[in-house]
């Protein structure tokens, strides 16, 4: 007995010694932390508990019978965050690269079906070469076993990916099916295809870090949510994402107690909204403002920035919140913007979280661009996204809402539960300028008589009350009890039920 | 006295003089501006008048305006405030022709003191230092010297038509004075085609202090002591005080005397100010007086105890002054600090726009302490770019000079203040030097203390230590929320270089932490999250900074300091030190437009240097402007587009190069 518990010492020691002191070091020289250490700064001190630290790979070709390491390079098992359950796989740089092999993905695979089967997320800390090129089609195999798996779980429970290394290849469509990505500045990347192949095919010369560092894809491709500096910021953040999600679509997200008292007036916002309507103003403020304690997790916030997501409390409680931003292309709703919201919607509408959406809309983006770019079939997602979700809505017009960015953004006639306005909202078709242009068009030439109009078409819809007067908004609040509103609304909507047609799944306009 | 007066400014001063008039049960009138539609000072105001547009040359410069405002209004008199109309003599005139008084000096007298020449002569006649030179024209260098003896060195030798430093020497001795004589006349006749010079005496480590007057029309004048206003940024003033830490008696009374002799050889009515240059040897000379009331007033009204719109107001309606000479006593010691929009971290540009948060500190008097808080602004209103960029005039006072620049502190502590760029970290590194304390001024002080321009306060070890457990206590209150029953891990708090490993007790709202090496630090605060000040006691010592939870830690602002503190278990801080060091990001030298677009104006030309965080221009999108700034200090290599241009997205608008 004493023996084996001697044996298991010896072989705990040279599991956690992962591919040996030599490659640690190098991989700590890049500026990174190895498979084990990432995890002790995810997880709460101590509460890591390993599965597989002894499973090893099965395969003999290429000489791999000779290199065997256990754990297989990756590291799997569960833990606490705040005191609540995740499961965790943590590639292992160190060993094989952290190359994928059938066993490798077996391990990733047991964690994945644990986390669906016990209700909590799983969070992949992705830092590998790609496939394990010894084990041929078998390493093949396991990447679809993860990736059955990601789908399985996906609306399940929240998962997550942080990309703390190379992720090329076929391997970065496990991550692309999670609801998260994170990425680290400078030291992760990824891509389908690496810059040798590119410059091959299409002779382009590209860096690892153009064609797939965390700059292009928190802004450009809008494959990362969020980019940080380092291995630890990263992973801090991750923790502080962490708090705001449900466990799983079983249970309601979490409650913090907060200090911030529910009907916290703030006058400043009743001087938001400027005098002059082609003044831009930043609405994260608004966004603070109402916010517990002023916190806003953003979400995507380098891309297609004329829309705003991401997570506040309301009351202690977790809302997403979609936003438009009239500081960046006043705000109009345009083929990305309305890709980024539609998917954050749908992620809370899978995980019970309410959505207050801040209307500032002068319309579609018009162009060539956006129409050859499909802007028909990307608006609709965002249309369908809010009209489908069944978690409380609720809606605050601050300024224009125009056209059919009006119907858009969660109108009342898609199922919002509560629509408020603010007193400066203009529901309108559109802007009183260009409605009067057309509507008189034969007055063109007359620029007092076109004013004259302009100032009537103003007087008649350049206000919230005709669309208050038939119900389509539900009140005209000030903007200084914003807060209060809010959350009153939603306390009204927490035992909402919403009953949809019997299906096998809706048909997204993908 | 008045039943109705109108104000005719904006802004704290017109806040200001708003608040003295109710005190004194008068009804006020506010005039604004298109910009000024939802200032403080017409929300205060029992009515108000719309003047006219934003710029003041189309608003509050408008002397008929102001006057038809009060004929609407039933307004009997105007308080001018300062700067706009209120050393205008037409104006005054004006308001005597509508039947509405003026409140302030009488016309001639305006006339007479608002020019230099003029104002010279008569403070000469009337007995009143001035700086000793020759102002006729010099014929050569031995004439040069003659004069130059006669005053005494040093000597400034000056083109008549100068400016800016050109054509101007300093001379020391009759070496320098032949030399420089004919230097500046060379330069002054290639500079400026105008070859005349004039030479008067040089004053060494110059000091700015000045003499409240108050007159009434009984004949009746006397002097408020003086005002020290030698801290100063391009001839802005940044910091008042009263009395002055450099006069004595003897000479404050006899600077007050020649004061009072000035105003009543102007036949002076209301209150002013008169301006002295005082040098090492507190020789003292006239520089000019201004006939109205001083921003800086109420340094003078705290150690006085006098509200000088009040007596203003009185001395208007034709009342005696109340008080004599004798009367007046001063009391203790105040000083003012100007919060400007301007960011110290760029060089003091002008920073506007919407102040998303102020909370300035609480007002307060005591017979220890006074705080006094002047402001024109509140919380979400606009800083905006027609008017000038002073946000409030803090104002401390305490019985003497070291406690009131204490309570100063303190209250810039707890200023907050976000949107804007601001000077408060800059007048709290002032209020923290030696020099400041020592009461050692000349007007030459923020160019010698901040030789390089300001780029924050490095503080002391310790003070960091007590910072950094500031830092750990907001973080605390962050993880006992998220554990509420798990016990806490062991805390590093890091910072630049530093770092503290604490073991936390938590015990009835006392956070002790232990260290190793030093005695463990006890602390208290009543700070919650939704606090973005921290008051906290830290062994004994109470300190306010401005704080606010990151992911990682918190980050302080403090006495001119802003830190990063980390806050993390010390497992974590073990791992630090592997994260890489990363270089400041490369920004470009190119601007690009950030949308597609059309330029509506350009705000610089090629060869500008422009700062971090200047407008370089403004392209509509969707109807919408969009405000592009300078992203570093840089100068304008080329502009290669003009305003009205229809851009592309990243089309390159201008190239930057080296400043």
């Amino acid at each position: 007995m004493q023996e084996i518990i001697k044996a298991l010492e010896e072989r705990r020691a040279g599991a956690r010694l992962g591919g040996g002191q030599r490659r640690i070091d190098t991989q700590h020289g890049k500026g990174k932390l190895t498979a084990r250490e990432r995890i002790e700064v995810l997880l709460d001190p101590g509460s890591f508990e390993e599965y597989d630290m002894f499973k090893t790979h099965r395969t003999t070709e290429f000489g791999m019978g000779e290199q065997i390491v256990p754990g297989d390079g990756v590291v799997t098992g569960w833990g606490t965050i705040d005191g609540r359950l995740v499961y965790v796989f943590s590639q292992d740089f160190t060993v094989f690269g952290g190359s994928l092999s059938e066993t490798h993905a077996e391990k990733i695979c047991k964690i994945m079906d644990l986390a669906v089967q016990n209700g909590a997320p799983v969070i992949g800390l992705n830092d590998s070469g790609g496939a394990r090129i010894q084990e041929g089609v078998a390493s093949l195999g396991g990447y679809a076993e993860v990736f059955w798996r990601n789908v399985q779980a996906s609306g399940a429970v929240p998962q997550i990916s942080v990309i703390m290394g190379p992720c090329a290849g076929g391997a970065v469509y496990s991550p692309a099916m999670t609801d998260f990505i994170y990425m680290v500045r400078d030291t992760s990347y990824m891509f389908v295809t690496g810059p040798d192949v590119v410059k091959t095919v299409t002779n382009e010369t590209v860096t690892h870090e153009e064609l797939g560092g965390a700059s292009t894809h928190t802004r450009v491709s809008s494959v990362a949510d969020a980019a940080f500096d380092n291995d630890i910021e990263t992973l801090l953040e991750v923790r502080r994402l962490f708090s705001y999600l449900p466990l799983s679509a079983r249970e309601k997200p979490p409650a913090w107690p907060t200090v911030d008292v529910t009907d916290r007036a703030e006058p400043s916002l009743d001087t938001i909204i400027p005098p002059n309507a082609n003044t831009p103003y930043d609405m994260h403020e608004v966004v603070r403002k109402i916010a517990d304690e002023g916190e806003f997790l953003e979400l995507q916030a380098e891309h297609a920035r004329n829309i705003l997501t991401g997570f506040v409390r309301l009351d202690g409680e977790t809302v997403g919140v979609v936003a438009n931003q009239p500081m960046v292309l006043a705000g109009c709703l345009d083929i990305d913007s309305s890709k980024k919201a539609a998917r954050f919607i749908r992620f809370c509408d899978a995980f019970d979280i309410p959505i207050l959406t801040f209307v500032d809309v002068p319309g579609f983006l018009p162009g060539t661009a956006q129409e050859y770019g499909g802007i028909i079939k990307h608006g609709a997602k965002l249309l369908f996204a809010y009209a489908e979700a069944t978690v409380p809505k609720v809606t605050v017009i601050t300024r224009k809402a125009y056209g059919g960015a009006y119907d858009v953004m969660a109108s009342k006639h898609i199922r919002a539960d509560v629509n408020y306005a603010w007193p400066s909202a203009e529901i309108a078709v559109m802007g009183a300028k260009g409605a009067s242009e057309i509507l008189y068009r034969s007055e063109l030439g007359d620029p007092d008589k076109i004013a004259r109009r302009t100032k009537d078409y103003e007087d008649r819809f350049a206000n919230p009350f005709v669309a208050a007067e038939r119900g389509f908004i539900d009140d005209v609040i000030m903007p200084h009890n914003t807060r209060r509103r809010v959350i009153g609304a939603l306390r009204t909507l927490r035992n909402k039920r919403a009953t949809t047609p019997i299906k096998k799944h809706d048909n997204i306009p993908l | 006295m008045f039943s109705k007066i109108l104000i005719a400014n904006r802004g704290e001063i017109a806040c200001r003089v708003i608040k003295t008039a109710r005190e004194m049960g008068i009804a006020t009138v506010a005039v604004y501006s298109d910009a000024d539609r939802e200032a403080l000072h017409v929300k205060m105001a029992d009515e108000a008048v719309h003047i006219g547009g934003s710029p003041a040359s189309e608003s509050y410069l408008l002397g008929d305006r102001i006057l038809k405002a009060c004929a609407e209004t039933g307004a009997e008199a105007v308080h001018p405030g300062y700067g706009f109309l209120s050393e205008n003599t037409r104006f005054a005139e004006a308001c005597a022709k509508a039947g509405v008084t003026f409140i302030g000096p009488p016309p001639g007298a305006i006339a007479d003191m608002g020019d230099k020449i003029t104002s010279k002569k008569i403070a000469a006649e009337a007995g009143v230092s001035t700086v000793p030179g020759y102002m006729g024209l010099i014929a050569d260098a031995d004439e040069a010297v003659r004069i130059a003896n006669e005053i005494g060195y040093p000597v400034m030798i000056k083109a008549s038509a100068g400016g800016g430093g050109k054509g101007m020497r300093i001379a020391w001795d009759d070496e320098e004075a032949r030399e420089g004589f004919e230097r500046s006349k060379s330069e002054a006749a290639s500079s400026f085609g105008d070859d005349r010079i004039f030479i008067e005496k040089f004053v060494t480590n110059p000091r700015h202090i000045e003499i409240q007057v108050l007159a009434d029309g009984h004949g009746n004048a006397v002097y408020l002591g003086e005002r020290e206003c030698s801290i100063q940024r391009r001839n802005q003033k940044v910091i008042e005080e009263a009395p002055s830490p450099f006069l004595d008696e003897a000479t404050r009374k006899a600077m007050g005397e020649q004061a009072v002799a000035l105003a009543q050889a102007v036949d002076y009515q209301s209150a002013g100010t008169v301006e002295f240059i005082v040098d090492g040897d507190k020789n003292f000379y006239f520089l000019e007086m201004n006939t109205r009331l001083q921003v800086e007033h109420p340094v003078t009204e705290l150690i006085t105890g006098l509200d000088l719109v009040e007596l203003m107001l009185r001395v208007a309606a034709g009342e005696k002054l109340p008080v004599t000479q004798a009367d007046v006593k001063l009391n203790g010691w105040a000083i003012e600090s100007r919060i400007y929009a301007e960011d110290p971290y760029r060089n003091f540009l002008p920073s506007t726009g919407r102040l998303t948060r102020y909370r300035p500190p609480a007002e307060m008097a005591s017979g220890t302490e006074i705080v006094r808080n002047d402001t024109g602004v509140f919380e979400g209103g606009e800083i905006s770019t027609f008017y000038d960029p002073m946000i409030a005039k803090l104002c401390s006072w305490a019985p003497d000079r070291i406690a009131a620049i204490d309570v100063m502190q303190k209250a810039l502590d707890g200023f907050e203040l976000e949107g804007i760029g601001h000077n408060v970290p800059f007048l709290q590194a002032v209020m923290s030097q030696a020099r400041f304390r020592d009461g050692a001024l000349t007007t030459g002080y923020i160019a010698e203390e901040f030789p390089d321009g300001f780029s924050g306060v490095e503080h002391d070890p310790e003070s960091l230590r007590k910072l950094g457990a500031m830092a750990l206590a907001a973080v605390h209150q962050r993880q006992r929320r998220a554990h509420t029953n798990a016990d806490l891990p062991e805390m590093a708090v890091m910072v630049g270089d530093a770092r503290w490993d604490y073991a936390v007790e938590e015990e009835a709202g006392k956070l002790t932490l232990f260290h190793d090496d030093h005695e463990p630090i006890i602390l208290r605060t009543g700070w919650t999250p939704v606090d973005a000040t921290m008051t906290a006691i830290v062994n004994d010592e109470e300190i306010t900074a401005r704080l606010s939870l990151t992911t990682s830690g918190a980050r302080i602002r403090w006495r001119g300091a802003d830190l990063a503190f980390k806050v993390v278990p010390v497992h974590i801080a073990d791992l630090w030190h592997l994260m890489p060091v990363k270089a400041p990001p490369d920004l470009s030298k190119l601007l690009l437009c950030p949308m597609p677009g059309q330029v509506v104006r350009i705000d610089v030309a090629e060869g500008d240097v422009v700062e971090d965080g200047q407008v370089l221009a403004i392209v509509e999108a969707m109807k919408m402007e969009n405000v592009l700034r300078a992203e570093k200090r840089a100068r304008v290599a080329s502009i290669k587009c003009e305003a009205g241009a229809i851009l592309a997205v990243d089309e390159v608008i201008m190239e930057f190069e080296a400043p």
